[in-house]
């Protein structure tokens, strides 16, 4: 199978096998004009299959979401059909608007438009807690 | 000079241990000399926000404001509140700040504390928030602790009954942990165990910790007993609380083997928990702890009235 390269963009390599359309839905690549490539169980060496994302346009990501999803990805910034930069990953320390809190009894579940906020507590395992009430959310 | 910045008092771990000295320090010369203060709250106004019911926790703030010659204004149940017409938390700290220097809110909802302080531009306390935190309930026990045993360190703290939903365990857990030598037993039915992340924070905190399903075998190592009530309100389901309300119960013969100067404390209010011939034992603390609590919040609203550090 034959992907043009891209020439100004980015590209969004080591996603975990599966977790591709997730991230198109959380970054709303499905909204872009621009080309965007998915593609999905790549044969890789260093995971067995992957999962790749290209996206022929300079745009601001949400290294959060990203972060929170799969913090293994590696993101590669192509400008002028050169790799440019390389950036890798880390859990957020904050998840502000992402996942919201399963605890029928913490006060987002009534507030109207309460920020749902979730602060990393452990990286490894991942665990995040609800910044109002303490539940707990593993990442998964 | 620089304007000293806002505080709120949210969880208990918002105060290092240093704060917690002084207000501690504070309390004690307040008990000392109780006329040096009585204007130190002059035309101030404190607003109490009470969405659950209340006794001791509403009046020990209403009569420390009196006492610091400030004055009150507030509501003590959600039906007397907009709140029956809908209104948010965050509108009604926006409304309520305009008519009070200092807020204190008890919500049944947990975390409702945080999105009162995220609107305020005055001091917010948390009066307690469901089943979750309740800091000035546990500033009341370590006043009663140092006052009773003298130290806050190498304490063996016994607590027993709901770990689950009790917050003034959960707060008096997150205190403790800091200071050095604390040891804890836990004593609760299965279902109510304490929740993962305050057994998290004893880990964390690294101290000694077990649990047991029976009292009679740890009370000889405690210095501290701290009851706590079953809470039926926190329940969905009736009859899981009919089945575990009665899982401990401490009488005077349970006490026989206690060491001499342990104490026994409870927040209040009891239900069946507690004999009421416990009363008159000489551990028994819990109604000296109720009279504390009305001196640490005298302190802590001066502190905060006071922008923490003037």
């Amino acid at each position: 199978m034959k992907i043009d390269s891209i020439c100004n963009g980015i590209v969004l390599d080591h996603i975990e096998a599966g977790k591709a359309m997730r991230i198109c839905a959380a970054l709303g690549l499905e909204s872009l004009d621009c080309t965007v490539a998915i593609i999905k169980n790549v044969k890789s060496e260093k995971m067995g299959r992957k999962d790749l994302i290209k996206i022929d346009e300079m745009i601001d990501l949400d290294l959060n979401a990203l972060g929170f999803i799969d913090p293994n990805i590696t993101i590669n910034v192509i400008r002028e059909g050169q790799l440019s930069e390389k950036k890798k990953l880390r859990l957020p320390r904050e998840l502000f608007n992402i996942v919201r809190c399963k605890n029928p009894r913490c006060i987002t579940t009534v507030e109207q438009e309460a920020d749902q906020i979730f602060c990393l507590v452990s990286e490894n395992p991942p665990l995040y807690r609800c910044a109002y009430c303490d539940a707990a959310y593993h990442g998964k | 000079m620089a304007v000293p910045e806002l505080r709120h008092l949210i969880d208990i771990k918002d105060l290092s241990l240093d704060e917690i000295d002084t207000l501690l320090a504070l309390g004690d010369d307040i008990i000392a000399r109780p006329a040096d203060y009585q204007d130190a709250a002059k035309r101030k106004k404190l607003a109490t926000l009470f969405y659950e019911p209340s006794t001791r926790t509403r009046l020990s703030f209403e009569a420390a404001m009196l006492e610091l010659g400030g004055s009150v204004l507030g509501f003590s149940s959600q039906d007397s509140s907009s709140a029956t017409k809908g209104e948010s938390v965050a509108d009604t700290i926006r409304t309520v700040q305009c008519y009070a220097d200092i807020i204190a809110l008890r919500h049944p909802k947990e975390g409702a504390p945080v999105v009162a302080a995220r609107h305020a531009a005055v001091p917010v306390i948390n009066a307690g928030d469901g089943g979750h935190n309740h800091p000035t309930q546990t500033l009341t026990d370590l006043m009663t602790i140092r006052r009773e045993l003298g130290t806050l360190e190498g304490l063996t703290i016994g607590l027993c009954g709901d770990l689950k939903f009790g917050r003034t365990v959960h707060s008096l857990i997150a205190a403790m942990v800091r200071y050095p030598g604390t040891r804890f037993v836990l004593v609760s039915p299965r279902e109510l165990r304490a929740p993962d992340y305050v057994l998290e924070e004893i880990r964390r905190g690294g101290c000694a910790c077990e649990e047991s399903h029976t009292m009679e075998a740890v009370v000889p190592v405690l210095d501290v007993l701290y009851m706590t009530r079953v809470q039926r309100e926190r329940f969905f389901n009736e009859a899981v609380y009919v089945r575990l309300k009665d899982s401990f119960i401490l009488d005077v013969p349970k006490l026989a083997h206690a060491k001499k100067d342990m104490i026994v404390m409870h927040p209040l209010p009891r239900v069946n928990e507690m004999s009421v011939r416990v009363d008159e034992n000489p551990h028994a603390r819990y109604f000296v702890q109720a009279l504390y609590g009305k001196y640490i919040r005298m302190a802590l609203i001066l502190k905060l009235l006071g922008r923490w550090g003037a």
